[in-house]
């Protein structure tokens, strides 16, 4: 490993193209993780199929073009796809030195968000309209800003060579530096996101390497809190709904019930090669809520069937399985902190996702990684991706 | 590459990940065994609900077929009324449920809001009616009676009304052509029931929730053929009930036409001429008990002879059924079935039944026939007729000495059939049968004759008469001998001591059971219409036919023509002689016998009438009247309960359906004009090509005309030979009556 040639090919070298480059033992085509890559791009293209099945009769969201979101959504992945290559370019170190105005803009934003600015969507009142059909959900690009931060925190001293592990100081600064934006987006209120932070938490303090008290003393103090907010009627009256029809989903089947209930129907109803791409009754008759969003899953689960959904979430286990590969072969902590936050970050956000709409989890107002129609969701996971990438790509630091 | 800082491979951090690996695996494990369950275990009743909700019915009815008579003019058709409906689904697309919309259409309908808001909920086990039961994507009825002004105003301000339509529909109309009201006959609609839809589910021919179901009639008897099959679309709606495309349609089959062989003005003029015998009745007083006969009930039947086919069939007291139309209330509905009703919607042709009377002396005849008694044979026709201490009088005593059975049955000598009867008991043995088989002559002629048994017509419910055989009397017995024995008392009250008696020996044929079944009295039951049948077998020299109302189903194009054929059902035990022994018996009972003096002036020599007269005992009861009589194409009965006697109760009314049948005036001039329908109508009414059925006019009232016409007969020098019926002789103007007498057994009837 001669530390130059891979400079070169970081972008920092002479632009000199060709394919024995490019093909070159080291160069930066060898060293992407092409799977990771290939996967998030097939699930985002699965995405734009479905949320265009689910959107191209809904006259009175589309504005009278069907290909309204499927265009959106295509141009929402290429947008995704340029940021990605940015964050490649840029490499995570140096956007380790951003993180003190990257956590600055997002906490704003998010302030925003709680400023009449702001405006509710189910209940959820995240997300800041743009006009001309486009809208901000800040909370997601948080989750960014947590894992970069975070990380830079608990891995400063560590990677300077200082302490074998992040100390407690460091801990409670690094937590300090999440529960910030955590307790604004708990206002707004969007308990779904609040839930996939904690998890990102977890997941940062565990591959930080942080003394063990640490993780499960988060854990019961998450438990707690979990309880005190149902006790004390933090929660609003339809969040309790939910979780009480994810308990009994016979409970209310035209109300809280509803979404569950259908959205079950329609997976169930796929068998095991689906009803065929835009011919799925549930999904054409707009049965399933949210469908292009939230519950874009039952889409893929009625019109494409085990076949189509279990692609979805082999092609989900790839993404994560190579960003666990990437987490521990990694040789700084800090790369290794960011990519295990991002693994926890899509694994608990596609499995909540899923879950709910197979009826194992309550319902929240998540998306789908990648496949779920939204420009701050879809740009958030393919930074996150850049992210992987470069810390892949990383060569060390000549000190 | 000491400078290379390991940093992250720390044992215990590279634990931590492989942890949280096995976590993140096991979770997409999780979703991928949920998933496989929902999808391939599962997948097929998912399936199921899936389909059950996006599929909703939409139902188009057929166009039930109309009824129609003989020569083409309905009975039950359908009329055109403008309908309001409101569409649920389009209802609750609104903020409010569409109640803003619902109340502004009462103040149109000129309705209370409340109760247009009634109609359109749903019925459920807790609602009670009105409610909506039908398919809540079937637009639901408010009014069939909104005037055009109140449609054009709905139409108009079609953005005021959303999901509201006025559009004209068929409605069921019973159109009482030329007042005849035919309503036992026809029948009824009422709509279908739960359990009914769930019994015709997996036939060919399966019910649906708005469907009307005929209940009795001809709506019944008919009514898979009337009722066609009405035209589902399956529409794919999404989750507002918005139609997102068409899965399938079958079209409505509008129902066939029954064409029967009912003729509305003859069916008019008998309606007319049974109620007004009714009317008469009550006028007259009854010596027996006492007071003005009720003449509550009847029923008269006029059928052609040589096909069995009915021309008219009424039943008194009737009702108008168009109360059914559109749903009957409660309180209608009461008035018909309730127990303070008099019961308008039994067709007592068909269901009434009671003793013959004298008008069973047709069998008793045919019974001494077939027992080996000779025609000519000289049978005492004594006043009275003595067994065992009873004695079984002629009516008001006359006597005839020897006579002929022909002359028997002219003069209804009850004393004669007595004489037989009672010979024929003690030949199988008397009380104590002979071991064997008892010939029982009488009993089996009856049995051959068609009584004690339904006669087939093509109307449901029919009830099957009685035939008081040793057979019903053993079953008679067992079933009612310990109320008998519990309340029975020799020396008690006359019920006590008949109870008494039944108890003792109710199970066996008894000899004054036997004298009194000979002459039509007693347990013996028998329905107008078996009568018709039996009369219309002596006119035709024999054949007995099945009764057939219905003539022909034709389908709604017009193409298809199912003729209704006579069906023969068999022959009267009696030789050719003897049939016209018996004809020649029953003209003298018209010319000179106990109906003549109802007959005086009829055209005999152009038009012979034969006839029956009877009076049947009812206890506790006044006499029931019969009249069986018949022409050569026609037979006529009628029958009123609590009358009298037969000829006295329906002389003038059946000379009038005479009357009116071949033109006749009360002087016996023939007017071939005023003729209804001189001969039976043979051909089915012509069919347009386009599958409609022609009809002629109809008078405005026929039985009216006819009245008239009968009176205003043109005068003499147009010569038509006086009546050769002789003016009736006094004393034998009535049917036999038997007195009461001491221990004589009769059953309530």
């Amino acid at each position: 490993m001669t530390g130059a040639n891979s400079f070169q090919v970081s972008g920092y070298g002479p632009a000199r193209a060709g394919w024995t480059r490019l093909l070159a033992r080291d160069s930066l085509a060898r060293r992407l993780d092409w799977p990771i890559l290939f996967s998030a791009l097939a699930l985002s293209m699965i995405g734009s199929v479905l949320v265009f099945s689910a959107t191209r009769n809904r006259t009175e969201i589309n504005q009278g073009d069907p290909y309204y979101f499927l265009i959106r959504h295509l141009m929402n992945t290429g947008i995704g796809f340029a940021l990605m290559i940015g964050v490649v370019w840029v490499g995570h170190r140096t956007l380790r030195t951003a993180v003190p105005l990257l956590y600055g803009a997002s906490v704003f934003l998010i302030l925003l968000v709680l400023t009449p600015l702001g405006s509710t969507v189910n209940g959820a009142h995240s997300w800041i309209v743009l006009g001309g059909g486009f809208s901000l959900q800040p909370s997601e690009f948080v989750k960014i800003t947590i894992i970069l931060g975070m990380a830079m925190l608990l891995a400063a001293r560590v990677d300077a060579g200082d302490k074998p592990y992040p100390d407690h100081r460091t801990v409670l600064q690094a937590l300090g530096l999440a529960a910030v934006p955590m307790l604004i987006v708990m206002l707004m209120p969007d308990l779904g996101s609040v839930m996939v932070m904690v998890i990102i938490v977890l997941g940062l303090l565990l591959a930080s390497g942080a003394s063990n008290r640490w993780v499960f003393g988060l854990l019961g103090a998450g438990t707690l809190g979990a309880v005190a907010v149902w006790q004390l009627g933090v929660l609003d009256e339809y969040q309790i709904a939910r979780f009480a029809a994810f308990a009994n989903p016979s409970l209310d089947p035209a109300g809280v019930g509803y979404n569950t209930n259908q959205a079950r129907i329609a997976i169930g109803s796929g068998g095991l090669t689906g009803s065929g791409l835009f011919h799925g009754s549930q999904t054409t008759g707009q049965f399933v809520p949210e469908q292009q969003t939230d519950f874009v899953f039952t889409v893929a689960g009625e019109e494409l069937g085990f076949v189509g959904a279990g692609l979805i979430i082999v092609l989900l286990g790839i993404v994560l399985w190579r960003a666990c590969r990437i987490a521990r072969e990694t040789t700084e902590l800090y790369g290794t902190i960011v990519a295990a936050g991002i693994v926890a970050w899509f694994a608990f956000q596609a499995f909540e996702n899923i879950g709910m709409t197979l009826g194992i989890m309550p319902v929240t107002g998540l998306p789908l990684p990648f496949v779920s129609y939204g420009g701050s969701s879809m740009f958030s996971v393919w930074v996150a991706v850049g992210l992987l990438q470069s810390i892949k790509v990383q060569r060390p630091m000549s000190a | 590459m000491t400078n290379i800082p390991e940093t992250g491979r720390t044992p215990r951090v590279q634990i931590r990940l492989v942890v949280i690996q096995i976590l993140v695996l096991s979770l997409l494990g999780t979703l991928g065994g949920r998933l496989w369950y929902l999808q391939i275990r599962e997948g097929d009743a998912y399936a199921k609900e899936a389909s059950g909700n996006h599929v909703q019915q939409v139902v188009e009815p057929a166009v039930r077929g109309s009824i129609l008579d003989a020569r083409g003019v309905p009975l039950a058709d359908n009329e055109t009324r403008l309908v309001v409906s409101a569409s649920r689904t389009d209802l609750l697309k609104m903020k409010d449920d569409g109640k803003a919309v619902l109340a502004k259409l009462a103040k149109v309908l000129g309705m209370p809001a409340k109760d247009v808001l009634l109609k359109v909920r749903l019925c459920d086990a807790k609602t009670p009616q009105p409610c909506w039961n039908g398919s809540p994507y079937q637009p639901i009825p408010i009014t069939d009676e909104a005037t055009p002004k109140q449609a054009l105003q709905i139409r108009e301000r079609a953005e005021d009304f959303p999901g509201i339509t006025a559009e004209p529909e068929a409605v069921r109309r019973y159109a009482a052509p030329g007042k005849s009201n035919t309503a036992q006959v026809l029948g009824y609609l009422s709509p279908v029931t739960d359990e009914e839809i769930t019994k015709a589910q997996d036939t060919d021919s399966p019910y649906l929730r708005s469907d009307q179901v005929g209940r009795s009639g001809l709506e019944r008897q008919y009514d898979k053929a009337l009722r066609g099959k009405a035209g589902v679309t399956r529409y794919e709606v999404d989750n507002l009930g918005r139609v997102i495309g068409q899965a399938e349609a079958d079209e409505a089959q509008p129902g066939a036409n029954l064409v029967t062989s009912i003729d509305a003005r003859v069916q008019r003029v008998a309606e007319y001429e049974l109620n007004d015998a009714m009317k008469i009745a009550r006028t007259q007083f009854d010596k027996i008990t006492g007071e003005n006969y009720k003449a509550d009930s009847g029923a008269v039947v006029v059928m052609e002879a040589k096909t069995g086919r009915i021309v008219a069939m009424a039943s008194a007291p009737t009702y108008d059924p168009n109360v059914w139309v559109g749903g009957i209330s409660a309180k209608d509905y009461k008035k018909l079935t309730g127990k303070n009703s008099d019961y308008p919607l039994l067709n007592r042709a068909i269901q009434g039944q009671s003793a013959p009377g004298s008008t069973f002396k047709v069998v008793s005849t045919a019974a001494a026939l077939e027992a080996g008694y000779e025609w000519d044979g000289g049978y005492p026709c004594t006043s009275s007729y003595s067994v065992g201490g009873q004695v079984f009088k002629n009516f008001e005593g006359e006597s005839f000495g020897p006579i002929s059975l022909g002359r028997a049955l002219e003069v209804s000598c009850d004393t004669v059939f007595y004489g037989l009867a009672d010979r024929e008991w003690k030949k199988d043995g008397g009380i104590n049968p002979k071991k064997g088989e008892p010939k029982d002559y009488f009993y089996k002629t009856a049995h051959q004759f068609g009584l004690g048994k339904p006669t087939g017509i093509d109307l449901p419910n029919e009830v099957t008469g009685r035939v008081p055989d040793r057979q019903w009397k053993q079953d008679y017995w067992k079933a009612n001998k310990d109320s008998w024995c519990k309340t029975g008392k020799k020396d008690g009250t006359y019920v006590e001591k008949i109870a008494y008696e039944n108890c003792l020996e109710g199970n066996k044929m008894r000899e004054g059971d036997s004298i009194n079944y000979s002459i039509g009295q007693g347990d013996t039951l028998v329905t107008p219409i078996q009568e018709a049948k039996i009369y219309g077998a002596l006119a035709n020299g024999g054949t007995m036919y099945e009764p057939t109302i219905g003539k022909a189903i034709v389908s709604a194009d017009g193409r298809t023509v199912q003729e209704i054929k006579p069906k023969a059902v068999g022959r009267l035990p009696i030789d050719q002689a003897s049939l016209k022994g018996m004809d020649t018996a029953l003209e003298g009972v018209v010319t000179r016998g106990t109906a003549a003096w109802k007959f005086g002036g009829w055209p005999q020599d152009k038009i012979p009438l034969h006839a029956k007269t009877g009076t049947a005992e009812v206890y506790g009861k006044q006499t029931t009247s019969w009249l069986a009589t018949y022409s050569k194409d026609y037979t006529v009965i009628m029958t009123i309960a609590q009358a009298g006697t037969g000829s006295g109760a329906s002389g003038e009314a059946v000379r009038s359906i005479y009357n009116a049948l071949y033109g006749v005036s009360d002087d016996g001039t023939i007017n071939k004009k005023n003729a209804l329908l001189p001969t039976p109508e043979k051909s089915l009414p012509k069919i347009r090509t386009d599958g409609t059925i022609k009809s002629p006019k109809i008078a405005k009232d026929p039985a009216k005309d006819q009245r008239a016409s009968q009176q205003s007969a043109p005068e003499p020098n147009e010569t038509q030979p006086a009546a050769t019926v002789n003016t009736p002789t006094a004393g034998n103007r009535d049917t036999r009556r038997r007195r009461r007498k001491r221990g004589s057994r009769r059953m309530l009837t």
